[in-house]
């Protein structure tokens, strides 16, 4: 199996806080990744530094043989490793297409000059990636809400235009945050369903910070926990499951379920 | 892959400018007005309050509407779309102003002129606007917000000043008085004849043209192209990327918008219609002083996407119209109830209350130009009326005109079950 991702000792601090403590982990090309862990033990700050909003002080990310460390978010994206957050950072005041559409900005040839102009490449460019869109839309089920300005939906249904907008990037590996968090049972199964959908359909490889266990325990294939900032455990499923550590992070509660 | 049959026929049409029919009708109906309004149109110059516009007069007022569109297009680009308040407008307009002037203008001792033809000097005007606006956009990418909104305040006031310096003189003019712009007279190049002169009444095909219908035909055909082009920016991967920056920054970033690239952008094109709007704003005064360029001129952009609102360009065609001539109409309110005084009028008990003539008389409104205080002249109810109509919008329809037609427009479309 080819690793496409690998963190080497990565050690961000906020002055004295350090949220993340010496933390290495590899991603393998398709695998279904998972961080768990509980509040404040650095799972959203590892995210924040792959994407490079945050820069690690000391360590190395290598991101399919070329370090990252120092990129601009943008061009990370552009490299093909797309998001979504934990509090929804959908932009607003756009319509549900127009965001896809955002997501889709990486893959748009193109200058100002000839949108500009519209008569040609501008406007087969925006034909083509509207129909990439339409895609995306039907895959998540959420054709309804097409012209519909986000902020108007359920928050459901924009966790739902949050995976898409992701997706739309056309990405090698998608980072997951909580992405069912404050969700009812029924819309926690369309989106495991999603997940599973993507890697088995599209084949991307995912990284999922998730806080239900009952899903990660059945979705992921392998996992890693982390407990102020440092690795605890790592490994299957069913192996982290009975660590010691890590049932003493969780303190034995919520891993039985 | 999740491939399904293309059940959507055309996204072409669902990305054109009007969709609808019953916007290509009022589209339609808007030019069919637009080319008629110039020839004296009988009916409308019977109707109070608008028959001004029926009225050759008119001409130039509508004519400076244009091009001060022209200039809020750029800055509905820049405020609206992106999100960057700027109430730096005026400066880059006064950029362009004298760009357009040191290339088009004529030279003298006093100033610097070059006295290239229109073809040069108006998108040169633009360019030089853009330039000046990419050297501030770096400061500007750090700024969020009210910082924002004070640092380009600084540049009207720094740019007022620059024009008063001795090198700022070779540009702009005495003080006092101002230089002259070049004039809308198409050459092709340095020649005697121009192939179109503005200034004198001419023949075109069967109609008589006076020289300010041509102006009017030549700020239209520009406020047309800006509107094509503020429109496709805005329909285009461009315009997305900066509405991504304006609803969120970092989100913007990690998606793969280039805060930076985008910001630049914004202020560039923004600063570039702001530069061909000041340049001809100019040239149709034909002189002016360098404080023509000030805080108030900002400000009026402001009132205009404020008024029109919600970033949209028909928000901001609905703004400019209603700042613009909403000064003319309350002037010829004026005028028509001082009429109706004169000759006893039916309304002349209304509009005896509301005018002051004289010094024993009173009522709100005064028809002296120069009032030291209550009742407050014509001028002053504009500017207080800006400042009203502001806080109205900005409390009660923050999507503005374009909010209120909305509601309207659903409200029929639901008819007669609408509620
Ligand atoms: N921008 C920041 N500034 C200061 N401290 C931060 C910042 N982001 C995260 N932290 C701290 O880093 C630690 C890890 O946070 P986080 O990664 O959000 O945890 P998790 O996602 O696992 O709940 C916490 O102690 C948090 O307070
Ligand atoms: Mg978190």
């Amino acid at each position: 199996m080819t690793q496409i991702l690998n963190v080497n000792e990565i050690t961000l601090r906020f002055g004295g806080v350090t949220a993340i403590n010496n933390v290495s982990f590899h991603v393998n090309e398709g695998e279904l990744f998972s961080i768990i862990g509980p509040n404040g033990a650095g799972k959203t700050s590892i995210f924040n530094t792959l994407s490079q909003v945050y820069r690690p002080q000391e360590g190395d990310i290598v991101w399919k043989g070329k370090s990252i460390m120092g990129e601009r978010p943008d061009r990370v994206a552009e490299m093909g490793i797309a998001r979504t957050f934990q509090n929804i950072e959908l932009f607003a005041n756009m319509t549900v297409v127009d965001n896809l559409l955002t997501g889709r900005h990486v893959r748009m040839q193109g200058s100002w000059l000839t949108d500009a102009l519209w008569f040609g490449p501008a406007k087969k460019r925006e034909m083509e990636n509207r129909r990439k869109v339409e895609d995306i839309v039907d895959f998540l089920e959420i054709e309804q809400f097409r012209k519909h300005p986000v902020a108007m939906l359920p928050y459901g249904i924009q966790k739902r235009v949050e995976l898409g907008r992701a997706l739309s990037m056309d990405p090698e590996l998608l980072l997951l945050d909580e992405p069912v968090a404050g969700m009812n049972q029924e819309e926690t199964e369309d989106m495991a369903r999603f997940i599973l959908d993507i890697r088995r359909e599209l084949g991307i490889a995912m990284i999922l910070v998730e806080h239900d266990m009952g899903l990660v325990m059945d979705i992921a294939d392998r996992i890693m926990v982390l407990d102020f900032g440092q690795k605890i455990a790592e490994g299957l499923p069913e192996d982290v499951q009975k660590h010691p550590d890590v049932i003493a992070a969780y303190l034995g509660g919520e891993l039985t379920n | 892959m999740f491939r399904r049959p293309n059940l959507y026929t055309s996204y072409e049409a669902e990305n054109q400018i009007f969709p609808t029919w019953t916007q290509r009708g009022l589209a339609a109906l808007a030019i069919i007005i637009l080319l008629l309004m110039p020839f004296d149109v009988p009916v409308i110059s019977q109707i109070p309050i608008v028959r001004f516009l029926g009225d050759s007069n008119w001409l130039r007022p509508v004519a400076t509407m244009f091009i001060i569109l022209v200039g809020a297009l750029g800055f509905n680009l820049l405020a609206g779309v992106a999100g960057q308040v700027s109430l730096g407008h005026a400066f880059f307009m006064g950029a362009g102003a004298y760009t357009a002037a040191f290339l088009g203008g004529e030279g003298t001792d006093a100033v610097y002129g070059l006295g290239l033809p229109i073809w040069i000097w108006l998108p040169g005007a633009g360019v030089g606007a853009a330039l000046v606006g990419m050297i501030i956009a770096p400061v500007a990418v750090k700024l969020r917000g009210l910082y924002l909104a004070i640092v380009t305040l600084g540049l009207v006031f720094i740019g007022i000043h620059m024009g008063n310096t001795s090198w700022g003189k070779k540009f702009a003019g005495d003080p006092g008085l101002g230089r002259s712009f070049p004039t809308f007279d198409i050459r092709l190049w340095k020649e005697e004849e121009p192939l179109l002169l503005m200034d004198d009444d001419s023949k075109w095909l069967w109609f008589e043209v006076s020289d300010s219908q041509k102006t009017y035909f030549f700020t239209l055909v520009i406020a047309i192209i800006a509107l094509l082009v503020a429109k496709n920016l805005a329909r285009s991967k461009t315009g997305r990327a900066l509405q991504a920056i304006r609803d969120r920054d970092i989100a913007a970033e990690v998606m793969g918008v280039s805060e930076f690239r985008y910001k630049l952008i914004a202020f560039a094109v923004s600063s570039f219609f702001a530069g061909v709007s000041g340049a001809m704003f100019a040239s149709l005064a034909g002189k002016l002083p360098a404080i023509q360029w000030n805080l108030f001129l900002s400000v009026e952009f402001v009132a205009i996407i404020l008024i029109g609102g919600a970033g949209t360009v028909a928000g901001t065609v609905m703004g400019t119209v209603f700042v613009i001539l909403l000064p003319l109409m309350i002037e010829e309110l004026t005028i028509w109830l001082s009429e109706q005084i004169d000759q006893g009028g039916l309304f002349s008990p209304v509009a005896n209350f509301l005018l002051t003539e004289g010094p024993d008389d009173f009522g709100p409104i005064s028809i002296a130009t120069q009032t030291p205080g209550w009742p407050l002249n014509v001028f002053d109810w504009n500017i207080a009326l800006y400042g009203l109509l502001i806080i109205v919008f900005l409390i009660f329809e923050p999507l503005g005109l374009y909010g209120i037609w909305i509601s309207i427009r659903n409200y029929w479309k639901g008819w007669p079950f609408s509620y």
